[in-house]
């Protein structure tokens, strides 16, 4: 064994030398992404051509085509069809959202009481965006306007019938104020209440848990369009004559509790994920049950749960269209009864008021969708690597 | 295992209901009835369920279910599972076999007894909801407290009752309850509107949360004696027609020259039987084009896949608008089933049902004089007798008081909504997009079906 001296440990790491050429830039990226061997070839170019199809047409329609104001169905009728528009003309008929904009808002709350949705629909936005950034401080007195005196004040102004407000009534409510009103409080209600049904099943008290188990089942085991069909229609029969529930009301609570069987369901989930040794942990610490609850099972459990929740919130929303079917006109609902007024009947007509619906959802549903996955990565503390 | 043990214990019920078993059983012997009995059971139970099902799965304004057929639905539902399951309930019989079967008998015994009388209960309840809001009466003092008619119409239906673009309600219908509004309280707009799907219809107004229900209602014996309602006149005689594509069938002016023409039709409704009738009476063969949804079907008749296209005769000049060439379009002149729309009221209140009727005759027996909008106060200088006595101008008249309202009733009707010939231009006429011809609408003088009984 011979000694040498010619060991070299290197101290500091090298310094990274850029990708090559042919692996930088555009093309480097096409050729990764698109044309990275035949089928993907294949694939490319089909879907190319797809775009190429169907996009022309679509901006078309929905812009260049477009006829944008208009006071009745002429202005978005072709010659043939008795209005202005060249024969062959095919556009969206934005005129028709134009003149109804504001029903498909507020539905046919009175034109001198409208400033009242409006006032609380920037009082709502103006709340809930602090609400949602996560560095705006003070989320306690936030979340308490929110959730306790913004309903309060929203019911009073949107309601009347107070303070020289004149009462309108529930009926004559629709559109995105339906839609969102159901959601808001469907939402404010569900996830407390779901949360407490939840925790109830898994609880040891027999009866507690019994009443949690057939509430839970019954209402999952029941359509919604049935709950909302039995509280409209047999619902009055069972009542003395002349006494009626706010239809609105009725619809509130059906869909509420409907959404919180369903969360109950999703929390539980999220329980049964959380291991044994935490809730002994915290027992051994000498938590009671609420503390065991609050402080160490339901913050693990509602963070993995979150896109369950969420999933729930966003099938809630689009389940607020099926209040039609009791004479309750929410977006959805007061689109399509606008359907019927023979000064807006083009071909056109159907096919604007749905593609305006569906992006008002959109809107929401996605909306909603990157929050919430903004907040599974802000809590994502745990599983991260 | 419970199944397994449910099972054998219907068996036990079951043969001793068998006095006559002279074979010595075998297995299958056991197993048959018990499977029969578990089937009946079954399907007992099913029935029942499809009973409450089928309240809320009717459809659209042509369904043939009402809500007092469901009841008796659910009634027999009821009644066959009784039937279906022997022995349930109270007799004591079946209480000799092993100790096991029997816990588990009685159990079962009781969550069905149980579960029947809550039925019962509940039918019992809805029925007895329907009588007691059916013999409420004086309407017309609850409406003069509250201040206004409140007036179920449709979720949108073109020249009938649809918002306009400020979300008032317009249409026929919709103008009915103003003329109503106008006899009541000398004011047209003193008046709510709640819009009623098909389904809530009869409930609303039998459970006093309409006072009138002016929404394309059918008359029908059934609706006007088991559901106890009543008519109060016929605003709009409609009925199924045709419209055809005329360039594909160029030279048809009649329904009877369809034959072997692919019909568009909206499954599952009496329009779809009407049709096959006719076309089966008359010996002409036709091809259905069936879609479940009306969207669907006036896509497809959009779209050329059908030469003909079916539905209440009203309905079609408004779906006519929305087609692609609508002058391509013609509806045929035959009408194949009778429709005769108008307002209902609940029954048992006479003095309310003969204002709304008299309403009804007030607006065609002024187009009958030619009273309108326009000259309604001239008209009031008239020398004519009849037309003095109808609006009320007569010495001493007592017309309009005996009817429960003011004298000048007729004026105001007049002055809020116009004559009936007016309504109809209006809203459904030349004087809207729709473009129907007055047809058996127009008055009888006229050749037409509208008469009004005469005001003196």
């Amino acid at each position: 064994m011979q000694e040498h001296d010619l060991s070299f440990v290197r101290v500091e790491m090298a310094a990274a030398q850029p990708a090559p050429p042919s692996e930088r830039g555009l093309g480097a990226w096409i050729r990764r992404n698109l044309i990275a061997s035949i089928g993907d070839t294949i694939l490319t170019i089909i879907g190319i051509v797809l775009v190429a199809m169907i996009l022309p047409q679509v901006i078309n329609w929905a812009f260049i085509n477009a006829q944008w104001t208009g006071t009745d169905r002429t202005f978005c009728a072709t010659v043939a069809q008795g209005g202005i528009q060249p024969d062959g003309w095919t556009g969206a008929c934005w005129a028709f959202v134009n003149a109804k904009f504001g029903q498909f808002m507020f539905g046919r709350y009175p034109l001198d009481e409208r400033w009242r949705p409006i006032l609380i629909a920037v009082l709502f936005a103006a709340l809930l965006v602090p609400l949602l950034i996560p560095k705006v401080r003070r989320k306690g007195l936030n979340a308490m306007l929110f959730f306790g005196a913004l309903p309060i004040l929203a019911f009073i102004l949107l309601v009347g019938g107070v303070f020289g407000l004149p009462h309108v009534e529930t009926s004559l409510w629709g559109g995105l104020l339906v839609t969102l009103s159901l959601s808001f409080v469907g939402i404010a209600v569900s996830l407390p209440l779901g949360i407490v049904l939840a925790l109830g099943r898994r609880s040891k008290m027999p009866i507690v848990k019994m009443l949690c188990v057939v509430f839970i089942e019954t209402v999952r085991g029941i359509p919604l369009i049935t709950v909302l069909f039995m509280a409209s229609v047999m619902l009055p029969l069972f009542l003395p004559a002349g006494v009626t529930f706010d239809k609105f009301l009725r619809a509130l609570i059906g869909v509420s509790l409907f959404a919180a069987a369903y969360m109950a369901e999703v929390v539980r989930g999220g329980l049964q994920a959380i291991p044994r040794g935490q809730y002994e942990g915290a027992d051994s610490l000498g938590l009671g049950y609420w503390q065991k609850m609050g402080l160490i099972v339901l913050p693990q459990a509602l963070k993995l749960v979150i896109p369950g929740i969420v999933n729930t919130f966003i099938g809630m929303f689009k389940d607020t269209s099926l209040v039609y079917i009791i004479g309750m006109f929410d977006l959805l609902g007061v689109v399509k009864l606008n359907f019927s007024d023979a000064n807006w009947a083009t071909p056109q007509t159907a096919r604007s008021g749905l593609v305006f619906a569906a992006f008002i959802f959109w809107l929401f549903c996605f909306g909603m969708s990157r929050y919430s996955m903004f907040t599974e990565r802000r809590l994502d503390t745990g599983h991260k690597r | 295992m419970p199944i397994h043990s449910m099972r054998k214990s219907v068996t036990l019920r079951k043969s001793e209901g068998r006095i006559l078993q002279a074979r010595p059983r075998s297995a299958l012997d056991r197993t048959l009835p018990a499977l029969f009995a578990l089937l009946t059971n079954f399907q007992a139970r099913l029935s029942a369920i499809q009973a409450f099902a089928a309240i809320g799965f009717q459809t659209l304004s042509v369904s043939v279910i009402f809500l007092d057929l469901t009841g008796i639905i659910a009634f027999d539902a009821v009644r066959e599972w009784e039937a279906g399951v022997p022995g349930m309930g109270r007799n004591g019989k079946l209480r000799s076999h092993g100790k096991k079967s029997q816990v588990r008998l009685k159990k079962t015994e009781k969550g069905l007894w149980v579960m029947k009388h809550i039925a019962i209960g509940i039918l019992g309840a809805a029925a007895f909801g329907l009588m007691a809001s059916a013999a409420s009466a004086a309407t017309l003092d609850d409406v003069k407290a509250k201040g206004f008619i409140q007036c179920g119409v449709s979720t949108g239906l073109a020249g009938f009752s649809a918002p306009d673009d400020k979300g008032d309600w317009q249409g026929i219908d919709a103008d009915f309850c103003r003329a109503v509004a106008a006899a009541v309280f000398g004011d047209g707009t003193k008046v709510k509107f709640t819009p009623l799907s098909a389904k809530e219809r009869f409930t609303a107004l039998q459970s006093g949360e309409v006072d009138i229900l002016s929404r394309n209602t059918t008359w029908t014996i059934n609706r006007d004696t088991a559901l106890g309602l009543n008519f109060a006149g016929v605003t709009y005689y409609d009925g199924q027609g045709f419209m055809i594509n005329a360039k594909k069938l160029p030279g048809v002016n009649s329904a009877l020259q369809l034959s072997g023409a692919a019909v568009c039709v909206q499954s599952g409704t009496t329009t779809e039987l009407n049709l096959a009738d006719y076309f089966k009476s008359n010996k002409m063969e036709y091809n259905p084009v069936v879609f479940e949804k009306l969207d669907e079907v006036n896509a497809a008749y959009d779209a050329g896949r059908c030469d003909v296209y079916t539905t209440d005769q009203s309905g079609l000049y408004g779906i006519r608008l929305t087609l692609g060439s609508p002058a391509d379009h013609v509806v045929l002149p035959e009408i194949i089933s009778k429709e005769p729309l108008g307002p209902v009221v609940r029954q048992g209140d006479d003095q309310w049902f003969h204002i709304v009727r008299w309403t009804y005759y007030a607006l065609l027996q002024t187009e009958e004089l030619g009273i309108t909008k326009a000259n309604v106060d001239e008209m009031k200088a008239s020398d004519n007798p009849e037309i003095k006595r109808v609006l009320g101008e007569e010495a001493d008249t007592k017309i309009g008081t005996d009817l429960g309202v003011s004298n000048d009733w007729v004026v105001n009707i007049v002055k809020a909504v116009g004559n009936y010939g007016e309504m109809f231009e209006r809203n459904v006429g030349s004087g809207s997009p729709l473009k129907i011809a007055r047809g058996i609408n127009a008055q009888w003088t006229k050749g037409g079906l509208q008469y009004a009984m005469p005001i003196r």
